[in-house]
């Protein structure tokens, strides 16, 4: 029985790595991939454009605006000199905020009153416009404490003391890359297996499979091998530049993470192959792998917090292998969370993988084209 | 469906050549109904799942609230959490149940006042509250930080008022957030799906076609016929573009009718730049299909050209200017990019050209370059 299935798993490996076109597809866009999304996938701002328009002019504005001008995370590229000039820049998205500083502004601080500061913000996205207004906020306390504490104020009676617990700083970056791990090994997983099946299928080759003395098993096991020995090899490498060229720190034990990696490789081979084995053209098995893939990327948490979603989405992420590997992935990595936290994401993980896969090698003698 | 009247040179010999080539793709399609599936099914389906299921704004964050003597002070604190529909405060016992809950991921953060609340209040240098978030998603960590620190401040200034003390902050931020004033993530989460979506259709469409053609020994044999190459490209363009015309406008209606994102701009200047756009689309695919050869590499090809490049390099999710630049310059080569700029702009802001303009001949720019390679590739195996 060995014997038979590691001939099949040879056959496999040479039909997916014979062209050359084919080898650089797995091996090539992956490493880029993560390269340029590990940078792309963060929610930190940097370098947010912003304009001015000041019609106090006084010293108090200046302070304020010179806070503005010293964060890292502000670049002025306009000063305005009249209110029509703010709508052009914003429409045309050459800024992202324009500071307002109102007439008498300096007067209404030294006077001892609340002077307003008009921030304007483009909210095409939300998102950028919330954290953007979020820094401002921030050095706009800053600035108010430093003008109270100079002017001998008494402190407040209560202070908030926060502590962010397993990433200090509050790195995005930390949050998104263990993600990008998940999201680009279930690609290469999906690319290996999704099209296999059909590829045969389509060019008759499974049929004389069929008839060979190879029972079902043995044919499913040397399908499902490859995408798996593929995937191993992949998240290997990717875990790789993760940790030593990005730096996200890998608390916990590789042991945990890789017992994660191997049931997600299961039930990501699983899904693949019977997408594949449901396709009777290979078009048919990339339409699957879309219909498939991207659902699964955007409802795994991956970018967007699952608890946002309806309590319906919600119940169909839990069909969701990657929703549970991004978990495992976070945990260990960031948390060093051990085994018995984690097996809640292990075992759906095992079922999906089983059942998928008995499904795809069931189909495998039940649908003749 | 061979009375088309779509074809722009319906003269002579060259119009029923292409009037042919359309019709024989016309029946390709309709004999294997996943291009109808890709593009009509799958809109609908996406566009319900992620309108439904993407959403940034964080509403009714699970804070454990740890109280250790409770106090009229205490109490104080803890009903202006509760008042915020930002929280869903849960109190408990001791510090090792919470920190349980927080690493469970049960809540997102700890509020924690000691015993000793009620009497350094009273001190001069202030009671401490101890705030603990976990920080494993920094984003939401920071939108957390930010709710609590605004309970705080309005409970401080409450606290002060009542106390008939003056403690008004010297400058306020008065925000005025133009085009999206309530911030509602999904006005713009959706038309970048919208986005993301149609590049799939157009790629997926005419990934394959021309590699099947090729590995089937087809395509030599249309080679041979009279009809020239440009014929050849139109006859696959032509019935792909109607679908995912069709494709795309059903996505506009959902989200303006379903989700409620409101269309500002002008619905033909969206018409015009979705066509444009989906011509790159298309491009691309054929563009891969030709150079790929086979099915199975034009199949991973699309798949890994598309669909990440579009959701993490567009602008759509995570913001451009704030990439290092080698990045930035790599997100110029990803066609969505431009196209989201122009669709948020025009659902949200309206017909803003200074946005439309650049983007729109950016996308003409690709579409010629995909088209010409198909054209080149093609000509090539002629001689």
């Amino acid at each position: 029985m060995w014997h038979r299935i590691r001939a099949l798993v040879r056959k496999e490996f040479i039909a997916i790595l014979k062209d050359p076109r084919s080898r650089f597809v797995l091996i090539v866009p992956p490493m880029i991939q993560l390269l340029v999304f590990g940078y792309a996938a963060t929610f930190d701002l940097d370098r947010i454009p912003y304009a001015v328009y000041n019609e106090d002019g006084g010293a108090a504005s200046r302070q304020l605006l010179a806070a503005f001008e010293g964060s890292p995370h502000f670049r002025r590229i306009a000063t305005l000199s009249a209110l029509h000039e703010i709508a052009p820049l914003v429409d045309a998205r050459d800024v992202v905020l324009v500071i307002h500083v109102q007439p008498q502004f300096s007067r209404r601080v030294l006077s001892g009153q609340s002077a307003p500061l008009q921030v304007i913000v483009d909210g095409r996205n939300s998102n950028t416009a919330l954290i953007a207004l979020n820094y401002v906020r921030t050095v706009v306390t800053t600035y108010n404490e430093g003008w109270m504490a100079a002017r001998g104020s008494p402190a407040l009676p209560a202070r908030l003391e926060t502590r962010a617990w397993f990433n200090p700083n509050l790195e995005s970056r930390w949050f998104f890359i263990p993600g990008i791990i998940g999201v680009i090994t279930l690609l290469v997983t999906m690319l290996t297996t999704a099209l296999s099946v059909a590829r045969e299928r389509e060019q008759g080759t499974f049929d004389q499979l069929l008839v060979t003395p190879l029972r079902p098993v043995e044919i499913l096991v040397g399908k499902a091998l490859p995408g798996f020995l593929i995937g191993i090899a992949e998240a290997t490498l990717i875990l790789l530049v993760a940790t030593l060229w990005f730096g996200v720190p890998l608390v916990g034990s590789l042991a945990v993470l890789y017992a994660g990696l191997a049931l997600f490789l299961l039930s990501a081979v699983g899904m693949g192959l019977l997408i594949s084995s449901l396709a009777v053209t290979q078009q048919q098995g990339l339409l699957g792998a879309f219909l498939f893939m991207v659902p699964a990327v955007i409802l795994s948490g991956f970018a967007t917090p699952i608890a946002n979603m309806p309590e319906l989405v919600q119940r169909i992420t839990l069909l969701n292998p990657l929703r549970y590997f991004l978990v495992i992935l976070r945990k260990t990595f960031l948390e060093g969370a051990p085994l018995p936290v984690l097996i809640h994401e292990f075992w759906p993980m095992a079922l999906i993988g089983l059942v998928s896969l008995s499904l795809a090698g069931w189909l495998f003698r039940h649908r003749m084209s | 469906m061979s009375n088309l009247h779509v074809t722009p040179f319906a003269r002579g010999g060259r119009g029923m050549r292409l009037r042919g080539l359309v019709h024989k793709e016309f029946l390709q399609i309709v004999r294997d109904p996943s291009s109808i599936a890709i593009a009509f099914v799958m809109p609908v389906f996406l566009l319900l799942l992620f309108g439904y299921g993407v959403s940034l704004d964080a509403d009714h964050v699970a804070v454990a609230l740890v109280v250790e003597q409770p106090s009229a002070d205490t109490a104080d604190f803890v009903a202006s959490l509760q008042g915020s529909k930002s929280f869903a405060a849960r109190p408990m016992p001791s510090m090792a149940r919470a920190v349980d809950a927080l690493v469970a991921a049960d809540v997102d953060a700890i509020v924690h006042m000691r015993a000793n609340f009620g009497e350094r209040l009273r001190r001069a240098d202030g009671a401490p509250i101890q705030l603990i978030v976990n920080g494993v998603n920094a984003n939401n960590a920071r939108i957390v930080v930010g709710y609590v620190e605004g309970a705080w401040s309005n409970w401080l200034g409450r606290r002060a008022r009542a106390q008939g003390l003056h403690l008004d902050p010297p400058v306020v931020v008065e925000q005025r957030v133009w085009f999206n004033s309530e911030l509602r993530s999904r006005n713009y989460l959706v038309p970048g799906l919208v986005v993301v979506i149609m590049t799939l259709i157009g790629a997926l469409l005419t990934a394959m076609v021309m590699a099947r053609e090729h590995e089937r020994g087809t395509l030599e044999a249309l080679l041979v016929t009279p009809a020239t190459v440009g014929e050849l490209l139109l006859g696959k363009l032509i019935p792909y573009f109607l679908l995912g015309t069709c494709g795309m406008l059903l996505s506009v209606a959902m989200a303006v009718g379903l989700f409620g994102v409101p269309l500002r701009g002008s619905f033909w200047l969206l018409f015009a730049t979705s066509s444009l756009f989906l011509l790159v689309a298309l491009g691309m695919g054929l563009a891969i299909s030709t150079v790929a050869r086979s099915q199975f590499v034009a199949g991973q090809l699309a798949i890994t050209t598309t669909f990440l490049p579009a959701f993490l390099l567009s602008g759509f999710i995570f913001d451009i200017g704030s990439m290092p630049n080698v990045v930035q310059a790599i997100t110029y080569l990803v066609a969505a990019r431009y196209f989201v700029s122009i669709v948020d702009s025009l659902f949200l802001a309206g017909n803003v050209w200074s946005v439309i303009v650049p983007n729109a001949l950016a996308l003409a720019v690709m579409a010629a370059v995909f088209l010409g390679i198909t054209w080149r590739k093609t000509r090539k195996r002629l001689d």
